[in-house]
């Protein structure tokens, strides 16, 4: 889309966007290249010299383990936060969506989470599982439950998809909630006068129309799983027990900053970096495409 | 609604007002640790209901900080150093954005197609993924411990751009031309026309990015040294860390409360703005 009307000047536009690109081309480009560049050399245990390897880092990297144990965290993680946060919150967004009376207090109480940081999430529920006095651990116990989130590497794991999930309940609520506000009231009337029940609405009507909204959900849940949940281990595992919660960006943190090695912490950063490009194209193309009503 | 089924009614009543109180219980326990000295805040089980030092913890942390050696800052410090990046990151993005969507929406010039494919780029690219290279080039800057390298770096970025270039698409082709017809200039149709057309815009735009400011954890942990510049974000995480050797839950817990404060009121209060820039600035 083009304006038809538009001012002819010759130096200002120039000086309009130049904030913006210089900022980008310091901030975005030059890292980013170097980035690239880094990943394919190799620096020395002293720094200072490093040598062009090629794709060495990234071979090594493929023949390393740890990297698939990481890449094996990632993707049940995201699978988990993705799929339970997006069930609860369709849930919670159908529920409020029937009722008429107390609607806009539930939904208050229902986004705010959001406005917390996803650090300081991490802090509240390792407040809750502590292990000497956290309230739930204590309850778990009460159960028979010995819940140890510091010790053991699934525990761990699961409470950091529950902090995780929390964080994020309220956007996927206010996103369906917003889907289900926009399904057309007569589609609804008319297959109720036809003798549909509610459930087989929901199923038959508003699950279908939701789908671009559940679909586009669920890429946004994804990236976060990836990359927006950093706080939330940060705050609650750094990554351990063992390597039990080490995600790919928190592998790129780890190896870059505590474990000095550059080059193969830019390679990794070229892998997530094509793994977003690769998610970004296919919310632009393939899922609009794909999903009809 | 459709038909009167009461015991759906009351259902789905049961089960919003469940999520609710699950959603609400960390908070509710964060609050209530916040409220109980220290010794009572290590015999397990916790205390489910408020006690009697909320004013006493709150003060400790607001005026002197977490103390015993760990963090001498007090609080109100970091919570302004949070409130100067939100605020700088909220606006700056906002000021760098709108000038450049001006620029792509009503110029034509050499390169405009290139200027908007490098600012788009940026959107597939979160700032977690490049994190160790930025970091090398704010320290080569010299940026390090500075509001400008906790603030620039993390406005790169097209979101708001796109915002307002959508928004302009939408304005009536006359009001520029009737700009030009009249020999205003085009800084003149930008201030007088386009800005205050922009307010609803703006104003969503700053709630979204107030709260991304203020809940940045990452890059304020990485470039910030001097305890001077720490947000009040990674204070709470960094004390976190140390609190099993001394457990001060209490203090903890009502740092935390602040950290939060800020931008759960703006969600709340300015609900109608949030959840539009929320919309607007993802489709």
């Amino acid at each position: 889309m083009e304006k038809r009307v538009t001012f002819n000047e010759r130096w200002l536009p120039y000086l309009l966007v130049a904030p913006q690109i210089v900022i980008t081309l310091v901030f975005f480009f030059w890292p980013s290249g170097q980035a690239i560049w880094q990943s394919l050399l190799v620096e020395d245990a002293f720094g200072g010299n490093s040598k062009f390897v090629w794709f060495d880092n990234f071979l090594q990297l493929f023949s390393d383990p740890a990297y698939y144990a990481s890449v094996r965290v990632t993707v049940v993680f995201s699978a988990l936060v993705a799929s339970i946060g997006l069930a609860l919150s369709l849930l919670l967004a159908v529920m409020a969506d029937r009722l008429i009376r107390g609607a806009t207090v539930y939904k208050t109480f229902l986004i705010w989470p959001y406005a917390v940081a996803p650090a300081v999430a991490g802090v509240l529920w390792g407040f809750l599982f502590n292990p000497s006095v956290g309230v739930v651990s204590w309850m778990l116990q009460g159960l028979g439950i010995e819940f140890n989130y510091v010790s053991n590497g699934n525990q761990a794991l699961l409470l950091v998809v529950i902090a995780a999930v929390w964080n994020q309940l309220s956007y996927n609520f206010l996103f369906f909630l917003a889907g289900l506000q926009s399904i057309p009231k007569s589609l609804i009337e008319a297959a109720a006068i036809d003798g549909a029940g509610p459930v087989r609405r929901f199923w038959d009507i508003m699950f279908p129309l939701l789908s671009p909204t559940g679909f586009f959900l669920l890429v946004i849940n994804i990236l976060y799983a990836f990359f927006g949940t950093f706080g939330v281990i940060d705050a609650l595992t750094r990554g351990g027990p063992g390597q039990a919660t080490n995600i790919l960006v928190y592998k790129v943190y780890n190896d870059g900053f505590r474990g000095q090695d550059l080059g193969g912490s830019s390679a990794q950063s070229v892998i997530l970096m094509i793994v977003v490009i690769v998610l970004t194209f296919v919310q632009f193309r393939f899922i609009e495409r794909r999903v009809h009503y | 609604m459709v038909e009167n089924r009461p015991f759906l009614t009351w259902l789905s009543h049961a089960i919003v007002l469940l999520g609710v109180i699950i959603i609400a219980f960390p908070i509710w326990m964060t609050f209530v640790a916040s409220t109980h000295d220290q010794a009572t805040m290590l015999r397990s089980p916790v205390p489910l209901l408020p006690g009697s030092h909320l004013i006493d913890n709150y003060t400790q942390i607001l005026t002197v900080g977490f103390g015993r050696g760990y963090s001498e800052t007090p609080i109100w410090h970091t919570m302004m150093n949070s409130m100067i990046m939100a605020l700088g990151v909220a606006l700056g993005k906002i000021a760098i954005s709108i000038i450049s969507a001006f620029a792509i929406v009503y110029f034509r010039f050499p390169l405009r197609l290139t200027f908007f494919w490098a600012i788009f780029v940026t959107l597939m690219l979160p700032v977690e993924v490049r994190i160790v290279p930025t970091y090398g080039v704010v320290a080569s800057l010299g940026m390090l411990d500075s509001f400008s390298g906790l603030i620039i770096p993390v406005i790169a970025s097209a979101t708001a751009t796109f915002l307002f270039r959508q928004f302009f698409l939408g304005v009536p082709d006359e009001l520029a031309e009737a700009a030009r017809v009249d020999g205003a200039s085009p800084m003149r149709f930008f201030w007088d026309i386009l800005l205050p057309m922009s307010r609803t815009t703006i104003a969503a735009l700053f709630v979204i990015q107030f709260i991304y400011g203020w809940n940045q954890y990452l890059w304020p942990l990485l470039i910030t040294t001097k305890e001077s510049f720490y947000t009040v974000v990674m204070t709470v995480s960094r004390q976190a860390n140390v609190v099993d050797s001394a457990p001060s839950w209490n203090l903890l817990m009502a740092m935390a409360m602040l950290a939060m404060l800020p931008p759960v009121l703006v969600v709340v209060f300015m609900q109608r703005l949030f959840v539009r820039g929320l919309v607007e600035t993802e489709k």
